[in-house]
């Protein structure tokens, strides 16, 4: 298939998981700021929102103090900023628009009426009067373009692609989520000091993970699967390494792998290498190892991993330099 | 006025309904006005859904991205008996092998150029001849391989044809797309009315396009070359590449190498063998023509010139569907065919020769002008509508260079009932079949039927405020 057409795949796939994931993030931080907190508190939480995202300097370019009303427009309809939901639905769209021929016309349709409606729902101020409610239809609308995806295209390379994008997306939006703890607080080594404990140290602990669990609809296969109180180790394990998790780390990079291989090109062997790599260490690493190291850490450095991939399969597949 | 005594489509001088349209009439009869008035909501929520949009030329969103519009569609359609039809896609069939034969002529010997027919600095010193395809042989001698003629139907109800659209002619997909929405919102007209089906046209259009691959190539690759899709028919590009099963390509996408086209994918260089252009010669290549082009593809006309990738339509067809060549196209059918024109040319004046100026000059407000090279409406003076203003200001240009004007008659184009805000009223239309050659020459039953919205507007470009309805040639 055309190279740009592959691009343009990729691109719409990654943005739509991009904006479910950052309604996923605004979900989260807007319950826990509904527990009693101080200011501080509440302030750091937004912080660690747009910190996770790498939007902090944009941010304070355009609004001089942290509020919560501000944070949501910024990160929702604020045409300025290339994260806001706004602007990857849009973008998503127009990816879309570019390929519509090699779509089907269901998958086309679908980001075609999220964005309708997407300018509907915020001329009716709906992110405002109800962010939840608002929040809850990104998510589906999200689930309605994979679910298209999967029950119209054909399991040929543009299926691949846009899975591959979902899926690296997911994986770095994961990373960052588990990482936000670290954004918003002074220090944290404490917070895995004990991987092992059973309790937890405070009751806000156990509202914070329990938020981050609920944001990646992970709450209810948390207690299916431990069947035991809330603790920080088991929440970094569930969503790094299960790989029967669909957004855990292990997964995502899994997924990524196999559509990596339906695509294989004579130049995609390395970029193959690193992400099974990734695999291997997803599939046999151990949390304790993991904490040992520092989540955050870990987490940067995974980061810094899914970024390299992202850009070898661009070099590899999107951008050829054909002609020689 | 002209719409007083204009030929209506539906109905007799005497107000009775004509045949081809009683079925219809009845049918309309029994429906509601609430009942039309939700099913005309339903099509344009559908339209928009579907992203049945064309951009407009300058004009911005907000946020910076083109405007997108809706063409308006028309719930009534057009229909056309079967006789009527027959003798229409004789006609047309017949001046699109002439005007074919015609170009590769005007290429190669020039052979109606040196028995008089048309002058030749007619050919020669107009800006749409293409010197570089002179002595160029293209596959099956075809050039215009997809054309789209505009027909109108004027004065007793007998067809004129208005225009030759030879080089990227569009509107095709509003066809298909409004029959699609015709069928969906209408189920049960069509179990009562046998129209002719036009769905196979992309099959059709994919055939013709494989039958004209270069030499000794079995099985060609077509793709469809597009400007992009921020162009006004972006939606019928991807529209016809999705409906054949062809890559949409971008300038970007292809590339010259080894006197061969070949297209970037994801697993290495694939070679082209015909390319569906929706790209105006101009900016095709920019190492031919328009050095400024980022659309085209460097090279692209050297690997052309020697057979060896397709172009539809080819380079140079602009030459045959210029207004200025136009009235000589009754000549051409009896000089290649050695037969009489079947469908009518409109009288034209051209204001280039003295004589034909001085009479167009005399009688501005009775007249349509329009400029030789121009296309979509733009630039032309409808007469009868004008003030006496805008009569006296295009005089003037006129006069500065009465080489780029054409003039002719005011037609009173036919009308077609149509739904306005204050109900339904005739309004006036005209027709785009569209004609495929390339081994052969085929068509679907019908064509696009374009509207003018506006009362009394005999302007029916969707640039200018026309609308579309579906267009039925009934099968008996």
């Amino acid at each position: 298939m055309l190279s740009r057409t592959a691009d343009h795949l990729f691109w719409m796939a990654r943005y739509i998981e991009r904006a479910e994931n950052t309604a996923r993030m605004l979900d989260v931080n807007l319950s826990t700021a509904l527990l009693p907190q101080s200011a501080e508190e509440a302030e750091r939480g937004w912080r660690a929102m747009l910190g996770i995202s790498e939007l902090l300097p944009a941010y304070d370019a355009r609004h001089a103090h942290l509020s919560k009303r501000d944070v949501l427009d910024f990160m929702v309809r604020d045409p300025n900023n290339p994260s806001s939901i706004f602007n990857c639905l849009q973008s998503a769209r127009e990816n879309a628009r570019a390929v519509r021929g090699a779509i089907t016309t269901e998958v086309w349709e679908t980001h075609n009426g999220t964005w309708l409606e997407l300018q509907r729902l915020l001329h009716e101020r709906l992110p405002e009067r109800d962010p939840q409610q608002f929040f809850e239809w990104v998510k589906f609308r999200s689930h309605v373009s994979r679910g298209v995806t999967i029950g119209t295209m054909l399991k040929d390379e543009a299926f691949y692609f846009v899975r591959m994008g979902t899926f690296l997306e997911r994986a770095d939006n994961t990373a960052r989520l588990l990482d936000a703890k670290y954004h918003g607080a002074e220090d944290t080594r404490e917070l895995f000091a004990d991987p092992g404990a059973e309790g937890i140290d405070h009751h806000g602990d156990f509202y914070y993970w329990a938020a981050v669990l609920r944001s990646v609809s992970a709450f209810e296969i948390y207690r299916r699967v431990y069947r035991n109180v809330i603790t920080p180790a088991r929440v970094a394990e569930l969503l790094i390494l299960r790989g029967d998790m669909p957004r855990s780390l292990a997964s995502c990079i899994n997924e990524v792998c196999l559509n990596l291989e339906m695509v294989r090109n004579a130049s995609s062997n390395e970029t193959e290498r690193r992400a099974g790599l990734l695999r291997a260490e997803l599939r046999y690493g151990r949390i304790e190892d993991i904490l040992g190291q520092g989540l955050h850490s870990y987490l940067a450095r995974f980061l810094e991993r899914v970024n390299d991939l992202g850009g070898r399969i661009s070099q590899d597949f999107l951008v050829p330099l054909a002609v020689h | 006025m002209a719409a007083a005594r204009a030929y209506d489509e539906m109905y007799r001088p005497d107000a009775a309904v004509r045949a081809p349209y009683r079925g219809f009439e009845s049918w309309l009869a029994e429906q509601s006005a609430e009942a039309m008035r939700d099913k005309r909501a339903e099509a344009d929520l559908v339209f928009r859904r579907v992203g049945i949009t064309f951009a407009v030329y300058g004009d911005q969103d907000a946020d910076g991205s083109g405007t997108e519009r809706l063409i308006p569609f028309d719930v009534i359609p057009r229909i056309i008996p079967a006789a009527e039809w027959r003798k229409l896609e004789a006609g047309l069939r017949q001046r699109v092998k002439a005007l074919n034969a015609f170009l590769h002529d005007v290429y190669h010997e020039q052979a109606i150029l040196r028995a008089g027919h048309i002058p030749a600095e007619q050919v020669f010193r107009n800006s749409q001849y293409r010197p570089e395809m002179h002595g160029v042989d293209v596959a099956s001698q075809i050039y215009s391989h997809i054309a789209g003629i505009d027909v109108v139907r004027a004065g007793a109800g007998e067809f004129y044809v208005l225009e030759d659209n030879l080089r990227v002619p569009s509107g095709v997909s509003y066809m298909l797309e409004n029959r699609k929405m015709m069928m969906r919102l209408f189920p049960d007209l069509f179990a009562r009315n046998k129209v002719a089906p036009v769905a196979h046209y992309p099959d059709l259009l994919l055939n013709n396009l494989r039958s004209v691959a270069p030499q000794g190539v079995d099985e060609p690759t077509v793709v469809l070359l597009t400007p992009g899709m921020y162009n006004s028919a972006y939606f019928e590009h991807a529209f016809l590449a999705q409906e054949m099963g062809i890559e949409l390509v971008e300038g970007q996408d292809l590339f010259v190498r080894d006197n061969a086209v070949w297209m970037r994918t994801t697993r290495g260089p694939q070679r082209v063998d015909v390319i569906y252009r929706r790209i105006d010669d101009d900016f095709i290549d920019p190492l031919a023509f328009r050095s400024d082009s980022s659309l085209g593809v460097p090279g692209l006309l050297s690997v052309y010139r020697a057979g060896r990738v397709t172009l539809a339509n080819a380079i140079g067809t602009g030459i045959a569907d210029d207004k200025s060549i136009y009235p000589y196209v009754p000549a051409m059918i009896e000089f290649y065919l050695g037969e009489k024109p079947l469908l009518a040319n409109v009288p034209t004046h051209l204001c280039r020769k003295k004589d034909d100026l001085a009479y167009v000059l005399d009688h501005l407000p009775e007249l349509v002008v329009k400029e030789v090279h121009g296309a979509g409406g733009y630039g032309m003076l409808v007469g009868p509508a004008a003030s006496r203003e805008e009569i006296a200001t295009f005089a003037k240009r006129l006069r500065a260079s009465p080489d780029n004007y054409i003039a002719q008659p005011t037609l009173a184009l036919s009308t077609c009932p149509t739904y306005v805000e204050s109900g339904i009223a005739p309004r006036h239309i005209d027709l785009r079949p569209f004609v495929l050659s390339g081994r052969e020459v085929t068509m679907v039953p019908g064509g696009l039927t374009r509207v003018a919205l506006r009362e009394g507007s005999l302007v029916v470009n969707s640039s200018q405020g026309g609308g579309t309805k579906d267009t039925w040639v009934l099968e008996r």
